[in-house]
C-alpha cells in the first residue's frame, strides 16, 4: 500500500467536515454534551457540597461525670450531632455503626474523670462511620474543637489550674471504613475524568456502528478513504466536545464548589487533551470491534466499569490489592485523576506531571493500533 | 497499460459463500471499455454480491481478476479511486444536505474543480434550488437520482450500478440512459444490474445470473438466439383462461400475458405451432409467430432456474 493510500490530509479533512456537519444536526448528542456534565456534577456535588447536620450519634458512657455531660451537651449544641441513644456496651456500638444506624459513637472510658483530675490528659473516643467522608467531615472537625470550649466553661474554681494552655483532655478520632478520608476537593476533579470517559467513549463508540446501522458504511467503504482517515476524522469533532465539557466542569467546580485551582490553566488543558484523545481512541476501537450499536454500548459499559472502580475515583488507590492497582495503572482515567488533582490542588507543573502523561500517550498509540487492526475494510 | 484496450472488468472463477450458502459460483465476466453491460437475474441470485466483489467491498473466497487493469484483491484502493459504485439501497447521508453530500464526494475523490463539479451535478439533477435540503427529506425516486449523480460526480472510468433506476420515473430513466450512452461514447464502461427489460435492451451486452451461476451472456440478440426458442402471439380477450389451457400441453414451455396479447414460448417449434394454432382456433382467436423477445427469454430462464421457493430454500 502506498503512503498516499494510507493517509491524505485532504481526504481526512473531508471526513472531519462531514462529521462536524452531522454533529451540528444531532440535537440529542449536543444536549448530552452539556447536560451530562452539569447533571453529574449536581448529583455528586449534592453529597459533596452539603454540610449535613443532625447526624445520628450514640453514646457509650462508662464514667458519668460533669465533664461528660457538658461535652455531650456541647456536641448537641454544635447541631452536627443528634444524640439518639445510650449504648450498653462496645459490641452494640460497633453493630449499630456497621448497620449504618449510627454515624458516630462517643465512648467515655471508665476512669475518665479520675485521670482528668490527675492531669493525665485522658481521651474521649469518637468513632465515625467515614464511608462518606464528605458527609462526616465537618461534624468531625466540630467535635475535635469541643474540648477547648468545654474546658473553658467547666473547669472553674479549684479546677482552674487544669484550664489554661492545652485542653486537659482530648478527643481521639477513630474513622471506620474509609481511613483515607477523601475530601470534596478530591472528588470534584475525579468527576471530570469520569464524565469525559463516559460521554466521549460512548459517543465515538457509536460513530462507526452508526454508519453500519444506517447503511452508509457501504458507500464509505466504496470510496477511497482509508481506515486511518475515517477513524481519526471521526475523532476530531469530539476533541472539541471534550474541551467544551472540560470547561463546563472547571467553571462549575469553581463557581458551585469553590474547588481551588493552583496550577496553570494551559497545562491543565494540555493534560485534558491527552486524556480526551485516549478516550476517543478507545471509543473508536470499540466501534470498529462491535458488530452493531448494541454491542458498542455493551463494550462501552465493559470498559467503563473498571475505570470507575479501579482508577482511584471510587476507592482509594493505595487501598486496593496489587493486581487491581496494576489494572488501574493501565487505565488513562487513573493517570488523569492524578494529573487533575496534581494541577488543581497542588499546582504541579510538567516535571511532576510527566510520569502520568506518558502512560496516556502510550495507551493512545496501542489502542489506535487495535482500532486499525479491527477496522473492517470490507462488508464480509 | 492502455486504457482503450484493457478490459474494464476481467474476472474469472469468482466464488463467494455466506456460511454454507454458496451465493456466487465461478463467476467469469469480461466488460470491454465503452460497453454497457447489463446484469440480470431474479431476486437473491447474487447480483449485488458479485458487484461488491468487483469493487473490493467483499473478498471473494476464490477466483481472481482485474477492474480497469487493477487487481481486485490487491489494488482495491486504486479501483475505488476510479470506479463509481451506486449501492442498491440509498447509502448517502440523510442528515447532510444534497449539496453537502455531493461536496463530500467531490472532496473525498480530491476533484480539482470541486465547486464547479458540484454545481454542474446540481444543475444536471435540476436540484439547484433545493440544494440545501436534507437528503433524508427527498422522495425515494429523488434519492435514487441524487445517488446516481453522486456516484458519477468524480467522472469514474467504470460505473457499477446496482439497480440504479428502481423507483425512478420514466422520463428520468430515459434521461439517465441517454446520459449513460453519451458517457460510454467517451470511453466510460458500465456494469448495471436491473429488473427492467426495456433497460436490458439498451445494454450492449447482457448476462443472466441465477442461483449465483452465470447462465448466458452476450448481446441481446445472441442471448435470444442461444436459447433456440420459438414464440407465438395470440391477440384477443380472456387470454388468462387460454393460457391456463395451454399450460402443460406438448411443446408449450411458458405462457406470458402482456396486456392484450399472450406470448407462448417453447423449444420445439413444430409441437408449439400445433398446440397454439389448435387452441387459438378453438377459442376463435388469431395466432401468429413473433420474434422471441428478451423478456420471453428471461422469464424462460428464470423458470428454468427454479421457482422462487426453491431458490429461497437452496
Ligand atoms: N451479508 C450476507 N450474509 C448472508 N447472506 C447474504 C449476505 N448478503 C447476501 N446474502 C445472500 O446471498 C444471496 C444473494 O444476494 P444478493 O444481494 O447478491 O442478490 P441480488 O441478486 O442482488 O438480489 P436482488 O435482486 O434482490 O437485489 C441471497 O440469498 C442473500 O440472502
Ligand atoms: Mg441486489
Amino acid at each position: 500500500m502506498k503512503g498516499h493510500d494510507f493517509f491524505s490530509i485532504r481526504r481526512w479533512w473531508s471526513v472531519v467536515r462531514k462529521e462536524f456537519l452531522q454533529l451540528r444536526r444531532d440535537r440529542i448528542t449536543f444536549a448530552m454534551i452539556v447536560v451530562i456534565p452539569i447533571m453529574q456534577l449536581a448529583l455528586f456535588g449534592f453529597a459533596i457540597n452539603s454540610d449535613p447536620k443532625h447526624l445520628l450519634t450514640g453514646v457509650l458512657i462508662e464514667d458519668h461525670s460533669e465533664f461528660t455531660r457538658t461535652f455531650v451537651a456541647g456536641m448537641k449544641a454544635s447541631s452536627y450531632f443528634d444524640i439518639v441513644t445510650e449504648l450498653p456496651n462496645e459490641e452494640t456500638a460497633r453493630a449499630a455503626l456497621a448497620r449504618g444506624a449510627l454515624q458516630f459513637v462517643l465512648t467515655v472510658p471508665p476512669d475518665f474523670s479520675r485521670r482528668l483530675l490527675r492531669g493525665e490528659r485522658p481521651a474521649l473516643l469518637l468513632e465515625a462511620d467515614a464511608t462518606d467522608p464528605a458527609a462526616t467531615g465537618n461534624a468531625i472537625a466540630a467535635a475535635l474543637q469541643l474540648p477547648q470550649s468545654v474546658a473553658a466553661k467547666d473547669l472553674t474554681g479549684p479546677l482552674a489550674r487544669l484550664a489554661g494552655g492545652r485542653p486537659p483532655f482530648e478527643v481521639r478520632l477513630h474513622s471506620l471504613y474509609n481511613p483515607e478520608g477523601i475530601t470534596q476537593y478530591f472528588i470534584v476533579p475525579g468527576i471530570m475524568g469520569v464524565i469525559l470517559s463516559m460521554t466521549l467513549v460512548l459517543m465515538t463508540g457509536l460513530a462507526i456502528t452508526r454508519e453500519r446501522a444506517r447503511g452508509t458504511m457501504e458507500n464509505l467503504l466504496a470510496m477511497p478513504v482509508s481506515p486511518l482517515e475515517v477513524m481519526s476524522g471521526k475523532m476530531v469533532p469530539y476533541i472539541f466536545i471534550g474541551l467544551i465539557q472540560v470547561s463546563i466542569i472547571l467553571l462549575a467546580a469553581a463557581l458551585m464548589f469553590h474547588v481551588p485551582f493552583e496550577g496553570s490553566l494551559l497545562t491543565f488543558y494540555c493534560a485534558a487533551l491527552f486524556f480526551i484523545a485516549g478516550n476517543l481512541a478507545v471509543g473508536i476501537s470499540l466501534s470498529s470491534l462491535a458488530q452493531n450499536q448494541l454491542q458498542a454500548m455493551q463494550l462501552t459499559m465493559f470498559y467503563f466499569l473498571p475505570n470507575i472502580l479501579l482508577s482511584g475515583f471510587m476507592f482509594p488507590f493505595q487501598g486496593m490489592p496489587r493486581w487491581a492497582r496494576w489494572i488501574g495503572e493501565a487505565l488513562p482515567l487513573t493517570h488523569f485523576n492524578r494529573l487533575v488533582r496534581g494541577i488543581m490542588l497542588k499546582g504541579n507543573g510538567w516535571p511532576d506531571l510527566w510520569t502520568d502523561v506518558w502512560p496516556i500517550g502510550l495507551f493512545i498509540v496501542l489502542i489506535m493500533f487495535v482500532a486499525l487492526r479491527f477496522y473492517r475494510r470490507t462488508l464480509d | 497499460m492502455n486504457a482503450a484496450t484493457t478490459p474494464a472488468i476481467d474476472v474469472r472463477g469468482l466464488n463467494k459463500s455466506f456460511g454454507d450458502k454458496h451465493v456466487v459460483s465461478d463467476l467469469s465476466l469480461q466488460v470491454q471499455p465503452g460497453e454497457i453491460f447489463g446484469f440480470l437475474g431474479p431476486n437473491g441470485s447474487g447480483k449485488t454480491t458479485s458487484i461488491r466483489m468487483l469493487c473490493g467491498l467483499l473478498t471473494p473466497d476464490s477466483g481472481s481478476g482485474t477492474c480497469l487493469g487493477y487487481d481486485i484483491l490487491r489494488e482495491s484502493a486504486a479501483i475505488k479511486r476510479n470506479v463509481g459504485y451506486m449501492t442498491q439501497r440509498f447509502s448517502f447521508w440523510e442528515d447532510l444536505s444534497i449539496r453537502e453530500n455531493l461536496d463530500f464526494v467531490a472532496r473525498v475523490y480530491q476533484m480539482p474543480q470541486r465547486e464547479a463539479a458540484v454545481r454542474r451535478a446540481l444543475e444536471g439533477l435540476g436540484l439547484a434550488d433545493r440544494a440545501e435540503q436534507l437528503a433524508g427529506e427527498l422522495s425515494g425516486g429523488w434519492k435514487q437520482r441524487l445517488a446516481l449523480a453522486a456516484c458519477m460526480l468524480h467522472e469514474p472510468r467504470l460505473l457499477l450500478l446496482d439497480e440504479p433506476t428502481a423507483g425512478v420515473d420514466p422520463t428520468a430513466r430515459r434521461d439517465f440512459w441517454e446520459e449513460l450512452h453519451r458517457l460510454c461514447a467517451l470511453g466510460m464502461s458500465v456494469l448495471v444490474s436491473t429488473h427492467y427489460m426495456d433497460e436490458a435492451e439498451r445494454c450492449h451486452k447482457l448476462a443472466f445470473i441465477a442461483n449465483g451461476r452465470l447462465l448466458v451472456q452476450g448481446s441481446a440478440s445472441e442471448v435470444v438466439r442461444s436459447q433456440c426458442l420459438a414464440t407465438w402471439s395470440i391477440q384477443g380477450e380472456r387470454l388468462a383462461e387460454l393460457a391456463d389451457r395451454l399450460q402443460g400441453q406438448p411443446g408449450v414451455d411458458q405462457t406470458v400475458v402482456f396486456g392484450s396479447s399472450l406470448h407462448v414460448t417453447g423449444h420445439d417449434a413444430a409441437a408449439l405451432e400445433q398446440a397454439v394454432t389448435g387452441a387459438a382456433r378453438a377459442a376463435g382467436l388469431h395466432a401468429a409467430p413473433v420474434d422471441t423477445g428478451i423478456e420471453d427469454v428471461f422469464i424462460y430462464l428464470m423458470n428454468k432456474s427454479g421457482t422462487a421457493e426453491e431458490r429461497l430454500a437452496s
